[in-house]
Formats: structure tokens, C-alpha cells, sequence
């Protein structure tokens, strides 16, 4: 069986990450797996940890009581999941569930936070990681917001 | 240049705007187009519209168009029923050339009705399924009930004889597969930038973004495809709308490697 | 004075006035429809015509940017003016032609043969509009979809070319290699030798019959031969070989027209310098003059856009498809998508200018202009192409908002 390390050096978030780097961050990790349909979090909790998707599917959504749950994202392998584990005040702002069975390694907020103080390179490794995670994400909303497939006409 | 007579035999309803029609000659036939091709289809007495062919049955010269309404010619084309009788030119512009694929990867990326020229592709890729290694097709949408052969994709995934991923802008309640734009799941995929092949058609915008996923993985602009989309009248380079710097889109393109494209698209109003 | 006979491999005879008349004549009697120039409404235009009386004897033009005015000239030249804002465009790529017609029922299009076109001699052409067919020749009939209406016009026509001897201020054929004097593409080539007789007295109009021998003294036409079709529409004529002042007059009238033409478009690496010039402020400030109102398309010899339209009529089995002209410069010509690719006037003059001078080479192998002019003469904002080109040029590599300080 792989180590945690080993596992996680192979995804495309830590590309590029030294070998120290990826063993302290590896050390606040664990393998986790959810079935279909399983929560993975819940809007309003405390924001623990984030995972990293190594298989399966998540859908991110949010209940709208008229609506019941809007998915407005999906993961899938590769994905990471969760980022107001870095920020106050530490609540999920949206639920994810399991599309999928999804197996991936969930890394403990407290760990990872007190590691990244310790070691403030580590700490910029991490934000920067999830800045360009964030971006992407940021980026695909724009580009919904384009809404390229309607005919558009009106618009000029 | 007249059209010659074909006969609508099938009519399937796509989405709430977009129609598939089948036609068949009445007498004279056209050449058999190949996946990328388009043609003139002409609605007796309204007009002329470039579509491309989404589907090609050559044993029976049946042609299937992939049609959305949105002005005058495409809602008349909509319209149709079995037995009306509709004008065809073509098959002009270029194709995408499946064959230089061959012993590779294919990675095809649709955005909307981008799938109605790429269909024809997946229906070669599976007739001949050994030829190719890898075959990945993203589908996206704006939401579940605007994409076009949905039974269809549902038929390739049960398939498992390629990976098909589909994603919407809006989800709805029922919908099992992506959210997201089309292009986040290009990311996810594990791509072999040397042996790979990219075919994508849909939105320009869609198409940008496409492409600068796929040669973020390391693919060359040479090896992506796209297939663009201007103002025709007349397909045969005489009409002068379509083109785009010193290409006519019409027989030029509207295939054309993203290599030849990007610096013109770059280009605002060219 | 320069002897150019060397470079005369054609035939070549001399016919004087009542030889043109007779030309015309005999042409008609062949059933060819006989287009001239003729004045109307203070401009030159370009008419059927039965009758030497009909072209513009006596007048010239005056043309610049934005500017054209009649005005006379005392030697009774028949050709003494310069092109005119129509061109033969109108007659061998009509404004709007039936492209094709069909009865449509339950059992198919039955597409109708198109009737045979009118048979045209274009009598007047200048050089430039010689080259300006060549190039029409190439985009609509040298491709692998040939256009039925221009390709039957043109396997009829005639075409009878003038050698200018009074350019305008607009012209700048010399640049583009495709003037003053014709040399490729003309069945006939006239060289118009006004004749000592003519004096300044002379009325303009010549009346129709008996005057005509008599206005004829002295006035004269080289006419050289480039086709054995041209050669058919003379055999008949009462016509005398060249003399040899004969052919140095037209050599004087050769050499003096290219002198006089002072407008010029340097060509050298022309394509090149305007594509990769494509944000260039000189567009943005051209693009602050033009009315977009499409004058340049229209006039000029070499532009084919065109719609495609559906014109069937009241009848319900009859489809027709019209091919109607289209200019670059209306918003639609670009329409996608519920908007258009070229929504700004910037947009649509650089596609305009690029297509003609950049372009075209890439398409086919050729300029899109051929210097005649017509374009900044018919501007109502008076934009010149060739200033425009020569702007570009003086600060090629130039990027950014517009300085209005220059120029
Ligand atoms: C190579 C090529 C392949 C195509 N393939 C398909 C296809 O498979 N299926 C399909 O449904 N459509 C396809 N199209 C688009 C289709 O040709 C247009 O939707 C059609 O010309 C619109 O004509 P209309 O008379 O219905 O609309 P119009 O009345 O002309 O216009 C109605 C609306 O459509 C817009 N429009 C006009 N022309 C175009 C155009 N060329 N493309 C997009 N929008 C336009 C207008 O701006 C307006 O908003 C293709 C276009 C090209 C160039
Ligand atoms: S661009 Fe202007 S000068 Fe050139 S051929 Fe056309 S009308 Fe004449
Ligand atoms: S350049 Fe002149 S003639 Fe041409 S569209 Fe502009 S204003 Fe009109």
C-alpha cells in the first residue's frame, strides 16, 4: 500500500511540491472514502479539513428551500474540496455530496494550520495552492456568467 | 448555384429549439460528406443556411442535420415534416480529418449544438473502434434539457467504448452528471500531449478556453482542431462574409488547426 | 519622342470617327448591346449607346479626394476624361441578377435554365478596368465554383479598351502596374489621336449624320487588336494601316498620360505592413471620418460580396434566389449570433483596406486594387487609400490611443 505522501505527490494540486513539503503535509492527512450519496460536509459546520479527490465525484450545492439542493459544481479526481477551513471563521459554505464512490485523503485543518505557522514557506506553498485553485474556480463562474450558449441577441 | 431535392424521412426533436432532421435524395444525390463538412440546406421559398451534416448513413445517401431555430431559415428547416421536400448544396469546407488520429488519442470537447459536427466523428471512431487508443469526448450544456442527442450520449456511456462526460451551466434536480463549464473537465483528464488529438466545436468563447485547456496540458496548437463558425451565403468562397483575415471560413475552415486560428481570433473585429 | 513599337505585337490600323461610328454600327448589327460613356446630370455614366454623338466629346474631369466636377476641354476628344463613378462591374456583375430559379412541389426543385444574358461591348474600358475584369475573372470564374451569370457575361462581352490620355487627380494605376495604357485583356484597344482639325471651335456635339466625316478630319484612333474576336468585330471597317506619325502621336499620348499620373501607393512588402499593423491608431482616426456609408464598395471595379435572397413571389411553387451587392461596410455583412464580428467602423474600413491591398494577395494571388481611384474620388469624407496606406507606413509599428497632433 502507498503512503499518504506517495499518494498524494501524484496529484496535480501538490505538482511541483518538494519531498519535506509533501511529508509535513501528509502528516496531517488520512484516506477517507464516501459512498454514493454520502455527505462529505454541510453548509454551516465547522470546516475541519479539506479533501483532496483522488476517485469518484462530488457535487457542491446549496438547499434552497423552494428548489431543494442547486449543484453548482462538480469534483472529480484530482479536484480539491473545501477552502474555508483556511479563513474565519472556519464554517462550511456549502454541502458536498458523493455522486460517486469517492476516495481521496482529508487533511486536518488544525495540523495543517499550526504546521503552516510554524513554517511560513510551507504556509505560502499551501495559500498559493488554493489561489490558483480558487482562480480556476473563479474563472469557470465567468465563464458561465457569459452564458456562451444562449443566441445572445439583444445584446448589442 | 441551385440545390438539388432531398426528401425529409425522420424528424427527432433534440431540445426545445433544435430538431434533427433525416433526408434522403429524391433523385439526385450529393457527394458523401465527411464528419466536419457542411451543407447549404435551402427552405423552399424562405432561404439558404450553412448547417453542418450531423450524421451520415452512406448505404441510404441519408443525410442528418442538427437544426436550431433561430431566425427565419432555421425555423422553416425546424418546421419540415417527413415528406416536405428541402434544397441541399455541399458538402463544402473542411473536414476533420479522423484518419490523422488513428493510432493516437482523440479528445473531443462540444459545447451546445458544437456536438452536431462532431457526432459524425464519434460514429466513425466507434465503427472502427481498434484504430484508435484512448477516445474521450466533454459534452457541455447549459443545462440538462438543452443538450442535443442526449439518448445517444446515454447509448456511448453504457457503452464504455470511450469515457463521456457531460456537464452543465444549471443543473437540475434529476441531473446525474457534471456542473461546471466544459472546460473544468479538460483539467481533470490525464492527457499524452504527444499522440493526442483535440476536436473542439462550439461557442467561440467555449472554444478559446477549450483549446488553451488542452495546450496547457502540453498539447501542440497544430494537433487542435476547431471548427469556426462565420456569416455564409454561399459556402464557395464568393460571397465575401465569411471571412476571416485572408481565410474564407467556408473552404478554409470551418475546420482549421488552432495554430492558423489563434492569431486571428486574437485579433478583435477582424 | 519615344517609339514604342517594339513592344506592339498586335495588329494595328487607324480608323477615324466615322470608322468608330461604323464599329458601333456593325456591333449592334451582331446584336451586341454597344456601352459607352455618355454625360448625364453633370457626371460621366456609362450607357447604351447607338451613336458617336453620345460619348462625352469635349469633356474632361477634375477629381480629387471627395471631389469630382466636369469641366470642358477645347480639343473635342471623344475620351478625354477619366474613369467614371460607375464601372463595367454593372454590366457583367450586375447589382442584382437572378442566380437561380425553380418550380417547387411535393416531388422536388425543378430548377428552370436561367435565360442567356445580355451580350455587352463595353466600349471605353481603361486600362485599370481591364485589370479590374482580370481580377473579377479570378475571383469569380478561376475557382473551383465558378459564378454561371459572370462566366456567360463574360464569354459574350466585348471588350473595347480606351488608352487614357487625361488622368485624374485620383488615379494611381502606374503604382499598382495596371496603366495607363492596356495591354492585356481587351479584344480592341483604341488610341484616341485628337487631329490638328480640331480646333477649340468645335462644337461638342457632333449632329448625328452628315457632320460626322467632316468632324472626323484629322481625328483619329490607333486601334490595336488583342483578339481574334476583336479582330472579327473590325474585319469589315474601312481602315488604313498606321502611318508612322500615326504611332508616335500615340506614343506621345502613351508616355504623357503615365507622366501626369501623380498619385502613387508604395506596394513594396504592402501585405505584409498592414497585417501586422492591424492596431494601428491611424484606424481609429480613419475610422472617425468614415460615414460608413459603403460609396467605396459600391464604386469600386473589384468588390463581389455579395446576399443571396430568396425572391420567389406571390406564386407558392416558385423559388428564386437573387445575388444582390454587398458592402463590407454594413454592420450585417458580418452578422453572428444575434450581433455582429464587426460592429465598429474601425473594423470594417481595416477589413475593407486589408481585403484589397493585404488579403487578396493570400486569396488569390493578386491585388484587390488596381489603382483607379474611384474610391477616394466617390468618399464623401474624402479618405484616400493610399494616404492611409502612406500614414500607416511612416509610423508602421505604431500601437495605442490615436494623437490627433499628427497629420
Ligand atoms: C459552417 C457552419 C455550420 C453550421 N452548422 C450549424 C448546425 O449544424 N446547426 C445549426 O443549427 N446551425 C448551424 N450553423 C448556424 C446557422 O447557419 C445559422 O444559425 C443560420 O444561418 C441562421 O439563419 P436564420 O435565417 O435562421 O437566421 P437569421 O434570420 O439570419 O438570423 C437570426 C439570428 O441568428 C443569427 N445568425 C445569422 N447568421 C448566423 C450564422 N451563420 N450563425 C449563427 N447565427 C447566425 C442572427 O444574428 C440572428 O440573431 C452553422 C453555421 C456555419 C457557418
Ligand atoms: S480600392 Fe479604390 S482605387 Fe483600388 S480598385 Fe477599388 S476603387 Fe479603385
Ligand atoms: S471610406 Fe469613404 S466612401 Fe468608403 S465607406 Fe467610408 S466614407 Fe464611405
Amino acid at each position: 500500500m502507498k503512503t499518504i505522501a506517495e499518494l498524494i505527490a501524484e496529484q496535480r494540486f501538490f505538482r511541483g511540491l518538494d519531498r519535506d513539503s509533501l511529508d509535513l503535509i501528509a502528516g496531517c492527512g488520512r484516506n477517507v472514502h464516501f459512498a454514493v450519496g454520502q455527505r462529505i460536509l454541510t453548509a454551516g459546520e465547522p470546516a475541519d479539513a479539506f479533501y483532496l479527490l483522488r476517485s469518484g465525484r462530488a457535487a457542491l450545492g446549496f438547499y434552497v428551500p423552494e428548489r431543494g439542493t442547486v449543484v453548482v459544481d462538480t469534483l472529480g479526481g484530482g479536484d480539491v474540496l473545501g477552502w474555508s477551513w483556511l479563513f474565519e471563521p472556519y464554517r462550511w459554505q456549502f454541502d458536498a455530496d458523493a455522486l460517486e464512490p469517492v476516495s481521496g485523503v482529508a487533511f486536518d485543518a488544525r495540523c495543517l494550520r499550526d504546521k503552516c505557522e510554524a513554517d511560513p514557506r510551507l504556509g505560502y506553498l499551501l495559500t498559493q495552492g488554493f489561489a490558483r485553485v480558487m482562480l480556476g474556480r473563479l474563472q469557470s463562474v465567468r465563464l458561465r456568467l457569459l452564458d456562451v450558449y444562449g443566441t445572445g441577441s439583444g445584446t448589442r | 448555384m441551385a440545390p438539388v431535392a432531398y426528401r425529409v424521412t425522420s424528424r427527432t426533436r433534440e431540445t426545445e429549439d433544435t430538431v434533427t432532421i433525416g433526408i434522403v435524395p429524391v433523385t439526385e444525390s450529393i457527394p458523401t460528406p465527411a464528419a466536419g463538412q457542411f451543407c447549404m440546406l435551402y427552405a423552399p421559398r424562405v432561404g439558404e443556411v450553412p448547417i453542418s451534416v450531423s450524421g451520415v448513413e452512406a448505404s441510404q445517401s441519408r443525410l442528418l442535420h442538427t437544426i436550431r431555430a433561430v431566425g427565419a431559415v432555421t425555423k422553416a428547416l425546424c418546421a419540415l415534416d417527413v415528406g416536405d421536400v428541402v434544397g441541399v448544396r455541399g458538402p463544402y469546407g473542411t473536414a476533420w480529418g479522423v484518419e490523422a488520429a488513428a493510432g493516437g488519442d482523440l479528445l473531443l470537447v462540444a459545447g451546445g449544438i458544437g456536438l452536431a459536427p462532431l457526432r459524425p466523428v464519434v460514429h466513425e471512431v466507434l465503427r472502427r473502434r481498434r484504430r484508435f487508443r484512448r477516445v474521450t469526448l466533454l459534452v457541455g450544456a447549459r443545462s440538462p434539457d438543452e443538450m442535443v442527442f442526449r439518448g445517444e450520449i446515454a447509448s456511448w456511456q453504457a457503452s464504455a467504448r470511450m469515457e463521456v462526460r457531460t456537464t452543465v451551466d444549471y443543473a437540475t434536480a434529476a441531473w446525474k452528471g457534471d456542473v461546471g463549464v466544459v472546460t473544468t473537465l479538460i483539467e481533470r483528464l490525464t492527457i499524452d500531449p504527444e499522440v493526442t488529438v483535440a476536436m473542439v466545436c462550439g461557442p467561440e468563447v467555449m472554444m478559446r478556453f477549450a483549446a488553451a485547456g488542452v495546450m496547457a496540458q502540453g498539447v501542440a496548437p497544430q494537433r487542435v482542431l476547431a471548427s469556426l463558425e462565420r456569416t455564409m451565403q454561399c459556402g464557395i468562397r464568393r460571397c465575401g462574409h465569411c471571412q476571416l483575415g485572408g481565410l474564407f471560413i467556408c473552404s478554409e475552415g470551418p475546420v482549421l488547426p488552432w495554430s492558423r486560428v489563434a492569431p486571428l481570433l486574437a485579433r478583435r473585429e477582424l | 519622342m519615344p517609339s514604342r513599337e517594339s513592344d506592339i505585337a498586335t495588329p494595328r490600323l487607324v480608323i477615324d470617327v466615322a470608322g468608330l461610328q461604323s464599329l458601333i454600327d456593325s456591333l449592334r448589327g451582331d446584336g451586341y448591346r454597344v456601352v459607352g460613356p455618355t454625360v448625364r446630370d453633370g457626371a460621366i455614366v456609362l450607357a447604351e449607346m447607338s451613336d458617336v454623338a453620345e460619348l462625352p466629346r469635349g469633356w474632361a474631369d477634375d477629381q480629387r479626394p471627395g471631389g469630382y466636377r466636369l469641366t470642358r476641354r477645347e480639343d473635342g476628344a471623344f475620351f478625354g476624361h477619366s474613369v467614371s463613378a460607375a464601372t463595367w462591374k454593372h454590366h457583367l456583375f450586375p447589382p442584382e441578377v437572378v442566380s437561380w430559379q425553380a418550380r417547387v412541389d411535393t416531388e422536388g426543385i425543378h430548377v428552370e435554365a436561367p435565360a442567356a444574358p445580355a451580350r455587352y461591348a463595353l466600349l471605353g474600358l481603361r486600362a485599370c478596368d481591364l485589370a479590374a475584369i482580370a481580377v473579377q475573372d479570378r475571383v469569380l470564374m478561376q475557382t473551383a465554383h465558378p459564378d454561371r451569370d459572370y462566366a456567360a457575361r463574360r464569354e459574350r462581352a466585348l471588350l473595347i479598351a480606351v488608352n487614357c490620355a487625361a488622368p485624374s487627380g485620383s488615379c494611381f494605376c502606374t503604382s499598382m502596374g495596371t496603366g495607363p495604357r492596356a495591354t492585356a485583356g481587351h479584344d480592341l484597344a483604341l488610341t484616341e489621336l485628337v487631329g490638328d482639325g480640331e480646333g477649340p471651335a468645335r462644337s461638342a456635339q457632333v449632329p448625328a449624320g452628315a457632320e460626322r466625316n467632316d468632324a472626323g478630319a484629322g481625328h483619329r484612333f490607333l486601334v490595336e487588336v488583342g483578339s481574334e474576336r476583336g479582330a472579327a468585330a473590325i474585319s469589315a471597317l474601312r481602315a488604313s494601316p498606321p502611318s508612322a506619325s500615326d504611332l508616335d502621336a500615340a506614343a506621345a499620348v502613351w508616355s504623357s498620360a503615365a507622366a501626369r499620373v501623380d498619385r502613387s501607393l508604395d506596394t513594396a512588402g504592402l501585405p505584409g505592413l498592414l497585417m501586422r499593423n492591424l492596431e494601428h491608431p491611424r484606424w481609429d482616426l480613419v475610422a472617425e471620418r468614415c460615414l460608413s456609408c459603403a460609396n467605396c464598395t459600391l464604386v469600386c471595379p473589384t468588390c463581389f460580396c455579395v446576399d443571396l435572397r430568396e425572391a420567389g413571389g406571390l406564386d407558392p411553387r416558385h423559388a428564386e434566389q437573387h445575388r444582390v451587392w454587398a458592402s463590407c461596410f454594413s454592420v450585417d455583412h458580418s452578422q453572428l449570433h444575434g450581433g455582429s464580428m464587426r460592429w465598429s467602423a474601425r473594423a470594417r474600413y481595416r477589413q475593407w483596406m486589408t481585403h484589397k491591398l493585404a488579403t487578396w494577395h493570400e486569396q488569390f494571388g493578386t491585388s484587390g486594387c488596381v489603382g483607379c481611384g474611384r474610391c477616394i474620388t466617390w468618399c464623401p469624407a474624402g479618405i484616400d487609400i493610399t494616404e492611409e496606406a502612406a500614414a500607416i507606413r511612416a509610423t508602421d509599428g505604431l500601437t495605442g490611443p490615436p494623437t490627433r497632433a499628427r497629420g
